[in-house]
């Protein structure tokens, strides 16, 4: 239940974030939600990953949809990811989870080991 | 808290968003370029996007509507030119951005700071060549006439109105791939962009080429194979016309013989980027008594090179004063080609040469003083600053003297081994002038008069201006301010020792060739030359491909009952003049039993080809390398013995040569102890050309259309946001003139009955963004030959089902 929250919370306040600070607010989003929502650091990691996962993802996936995939297919031969929009969507979703993820990791060591 | 892991992972979390964000080299910051809310993913405009809204700008006088159409087409509805000028700008902006910016930083020679090192030598060229130095000197002119001024002013404010409500995240993507931001618009880049246009279409010249044919050939072995005037000439003034005496005298120098005929000291090879030579159109215009509706039509069809996002941008502007619609230049207010409530008016390329050099003798190498009237000049220097992106600034120093600037010398050598001469370019689009003028005037014109007067302000680059009105006048004008040259001046690099060389004047406005209202019924200009060179008192200087013109006005003479419908098949016509009266000729001089079975088959197929380019042709193929091996096979040779670079003589020479003296002096390879034939010639090159033949049959890339393979490619060559492969069939000397990567720009019919009717269509979308369904919409109907109905909203139409979207904006 915490993990779902800490997950959530992750991606929402990433996306909010985002309307007015630079991209890499994600990291400051998934630290935050890692310090005052305490877990072991493997679920905090994971929190952090899979929220900024599921935000970048969700949110160029949709974004994508909307625009029947004119630019990202563009985009992914200039990358170069073959032309495929899904492999684009994934990388962009990859590359968030890892800034996420680890910067909730980080945040995870602020606290004593928990027993 | 756990000092070593936190720490541990907190640097590598940090090393990564540093990683991420940093440009590494020419990739853009990965983090932000992917992140949804900031890079390219915010580029990806909805497929139903709302393009409409409330905006309130106080450098407003009033409220402006602007409708847009299903094609995306703003409708401009302002009640002062002043507003509607600040919304075209702001339109522009909206739409083509980058675009503009971008053309701009070509011009000025500022490409480095986008692409860095590599970029240095062309934009040294622009620099040198005074591209800043000219559109400063436009802008001037411009700031001084009240109209010009309000009118670039409005539009200026328009523009950074765009900008300076741009978000971030709003930037068009090639800012965020090539990581940067649009700076402030100003007069100085609409002037720049318009000197842009002038050196695609007053820049071309070949003085170091054809310098370098005197010099190893002499000159009379040059005047055979370059010369001067053409035998399947149809110029744009009838030939037969007679011309009143000039009324400006040009003398040849005195000396022009021994210093400038019969020179034939080492020029040095100067290797130039030109613009591309095919940057010329059709236009037409055809009285009421030739057409069904009994009013007069109007046709224009620029060949330009075809980029994505398009260089055009259709749209109307409405004010209570003027009414027009047509394609307008991102980067510069007005509407260029297109129509108003009274006429249309549209341009094709004049192809005079008004670029010229002269050598320069500078007292020593600090260039300080040069040679002028038997005394030493000092030189005036001009200090560019080119900023590189990864690298120190470059500062270029710049010699100006009377002609102009010094191109090359010894710091920039023009791909010379070692550049010890010093060549100053002399060219027209120097001198100030006020074009912006035209297309205003013409935007508001009424009637022949106000065209009249509007193309007095065209100087540089000179045009074919054609007009038709609902009064029932048509008219042509080769326009512009043309410098009069005794006969082959500038052909050839001038000596710039004294004034005796330099240009004496300027051809009088009312002498250049016009057509007005002739009982023919049609005015039409591709490019030929305007007048028989014969007859027309001033020399005409350039390069004036023939064909075009001669299919143009064949067809025109015999039409009657004119409609829209037979003057899009015209404008869409693949017939290749040029190929009709070559392939025959060829047929002629080829003996099938010298052939092998398979050359047997090609030959086959030029035999059954129609002379048409259309797509599926393989005769068209096979003819165009047959011709292109056979000018190898004439003019290498000779060329041969030139050092440094030299340009082939026109297809139409050869042809024209051929044609009247089968024993043309050139067919004989002077490598040879032999003397070859035109036939032996004619053997030898369809028999070269059927080797790339059969790869291209092996390759299935026979056909026309996969041979020519039409292209149009975005502006900084990105593959991905370019249109690759098109299936479009014409070509060179043909009418529907689409080369591989160049061709109509802009296809416009205007029919001008009391309701204007009018078509058009141009090779791109209205929308400069690769991710908007906008970008490249128009392109598969223009393959097709396909045009759209040129819709003018009138006030009624407000609630019209084509509106789609409605920008409203007010103070």
């Amino acid at each position: 239940m915490k993990f779902l929250i800490a997950l959530l919370l992750t991606a929402l306040l990433s996306f909010v974030g985002g309307l007015w600070l630079p991209w890499w607010e994600i990291a400051g989003a998934s630290f935050i939600v890692s310090v005052i929502i305490p877990q072991n650091s493997r679920k905090c990691f994971f929190a952090g990953f899979v929220g900024i996962f599921l935000e970048w993802g969700i949110l160029s996936w949709w974004i994508d949809f909307k625009n029947n995939s004119i630019l990202s297919q563009k985009i992914a031969q200039i990358l170069p990811l073959g032309g495929s929009s899904y492999l684009l969507i994934f990388t962009t979703a990859i590359i968030g989870g890892i800034v996420g993820g680890l910067s909730a990791l980080a945040a995870s060591y602020l606290r004593p080991a928990s027993k | 808290m756990r000092v070593i892991p936190f720490f541990s992972w907190l640097i590598l979390t940090v090393a990564i968003i540093i990683g991420l964000d940093k440009q590494w080299g020419s990739i853009p910051s990965i983090g932000k370029f992917l992140s949804p809310q900031h890079g390219f993913w915010q580029n990806a405009d909805p497929y139903d996007k709302d393009f409409g809204g409330d905006l309130k700008f106080p450098q407003l006088l009033d409220s402006v509507n602007v409708y847009t159409d299903e094609r995306m087409v703003p409708h401009v509805f302002a009640t002062n030119d002043h507003d509607a000028y600040f919304i075209q700008g702001y339109v522009h902006a909206k739409f083509r951005l980058w675009q503009m910016e971008f053309e701009v930083y070509a011009a000025g020679g500022r490409i480095s700071e986008l692409i860095g090192e590599k970029a240095v030598n062309f934009d040294r060229e622009k620099r040198r060549l005074g591209m800043v130095y000219a559109a400063e000197k436009s802008v001037a002119e411009m700031e001084k006439d009240p109209v010009t001024k309000n009118e670039a002013d409005a539009y200026t404010a328009g523009v950074n109105a765009y900008i300076d409500n741009l978000k971030e995240s709003e930037l068009p993507i090639e800012y965020k791939l090539l990581s940067y931001k649009p700076e402030h618009w100003t007069n100085l880049k609409t002037a720049l962009f318009l000197k842009y246009m002038s050196l695609d279409l007053a820049g071309h010249e070949n003085d170091f080429e054809y310098t370098n044919v005197r010099n190893f050939l002499g000159i009379s072995t040059f005047e055979k194979m370059y010369p001067y005037g053409q035998d399947s000439l149809d110029p744009i003034v009838p030939e037969g016309t007679e011309f009143p005496p000039p009324g400006m005298n040009v003398k040849f120098p005195s000396n022009v013989d021994s210093v400038y005929f019969m020179k034939t000291d080492s020029s040095e090879a100067i290797l130039e980027n030109k613009p591309d030579r095919e940057n010329g159109s059709n236009n037409w215009a055809v009285s009421g008594k030739k057409t069904r509706s009994g009013k007069p039509i109007l046709c224009n069809d620029p060949h330009l090179g075809l980029n994505l996002p398009s260089l055009w941008f259709e749209m109307q502007i409405h004010t209570p004063k003027f009414n027009a619609y047509g394609a307008s230049f991102p980067a510069a207010p007005g509407i260029v080609i297109g129509f108003n409530d009274s006429c249309a008016f549209g341009f094709t390329n004049a192809e005079r040469d008004v670029r010229d050099y002269y050598e320069i003798r500078f007292r020593d190498s600090t260039m300080k003083e040069y040679l002028f009237n038997g005394k030493w000049i000092e030189t005036s220097f001009r200090y560019d600053t080119i900023k590189v992106k990864g690298g120190s600034d470059f500062i270029d120093t710049v010699a100006y003297t009377l002609f102009g600037p010094v191109m090359y010398d010894r710091k920039f050598t023009g791909n010379r081994t070692a550049g010890t001469k010093y060549y100053a370019v002399r060219w027209k689009a120097h001198d100030a002038s006020n074009e912006l003028k035209t297309f205003y005037l013409l935007d508001h014109a009424k009637n022949y008069d106000d065209y009249y007067a509007a193309i007095q302000n065209l100087h540089t680059p000179g045009q074919n201006c054609i007009f038709a009105s609902k009064m029932g006048d048509i008219a042509i004008w080769d326009q512009g301010e043309f410098p009069a040259k005794w006969r082959r001046q500038g052909d050839f690099i001038m000596p710039g020792l004294d004034s005796s060389y330099a240009w004496q004047g300027t051809i009088p406005q009312q002498e250049n060739p016009h057509l007005v209202n002739p009982d023919r019924g049609y005015v039409s200009s591709a490019n030929q030359f305007p007048a028989d060179p014969k007859k027309y008192p001033y020399y005409l200087g350039g390069y004036f491909p023939p064909y075009r013109g001669l299919i143009i006005n064949k067809v025109l003479s015999n039409m009657v009952n004119i409609t829209i419908d037979s003057m899009e098949r015209l404008q869409t016509n693949n017939f290749n003049e040029f190929a009709a009266m070559a392939v025959p000729l060829i047929l002629r001089n080829l003996d099938p039993d010298s052939l092998d079975a398979n050359e047997r088959d090609y030959l086959d197929t030029l035999k059954k080809w129609n002379f048409f380019n259309d797509a599926n042709e393989a005769g068209a193929t096979v003819f165009v390398l047959t011709w292109e091996s056979f000018e190898n096979v004439v003019w290498s040779d000779e060329l041969g013995k030139c050092k440094g670079p030299t340009t082939f003589p026109e297809s139409s020479t050869l042809l024209e040569s051929i044609l009247k003296d089968s024993t043309f002096e050139f067919l004989d390879n002077i490598n040879t102890p032999k003397k070859e034939t035109l036939r032996d010639d004619i053997l030898a090159a369809f028999r070269k050309s059927t080797v790339s033949l059969k790869s291209l049959d092996i390759e299935k890339k026979l056909s026309w259309e996969k041979f020519k393979d039409t292209r149009i490619s975005h502006l900084a060559r990105l593959a991905p946001f370019s249109s690759m492969h098109l299936n479009v069939g014409g070509g060179l000397n043909c009418i529907n003139a689409a080369t591989a990567d160049h061709g109509p720009s802009w296809r416009m019919i205007v029919e001008l009955t009391d309701t204007t009717n009018a078509f058009g269509i141009y090779p791109g979308g209205q929308s400069g963004n690769p991710g908007s369904r906008y970008y490249d919409d128009f392109v598969d109907d223009w393959s097709k030959g396909k045009y759209y109905k040129l819709w003018v909203m009138n006030k009624s139409d407000f609630n019209d089902f084509k509106v789609k979207y409605k920008m409203s904006f007010g103070k």
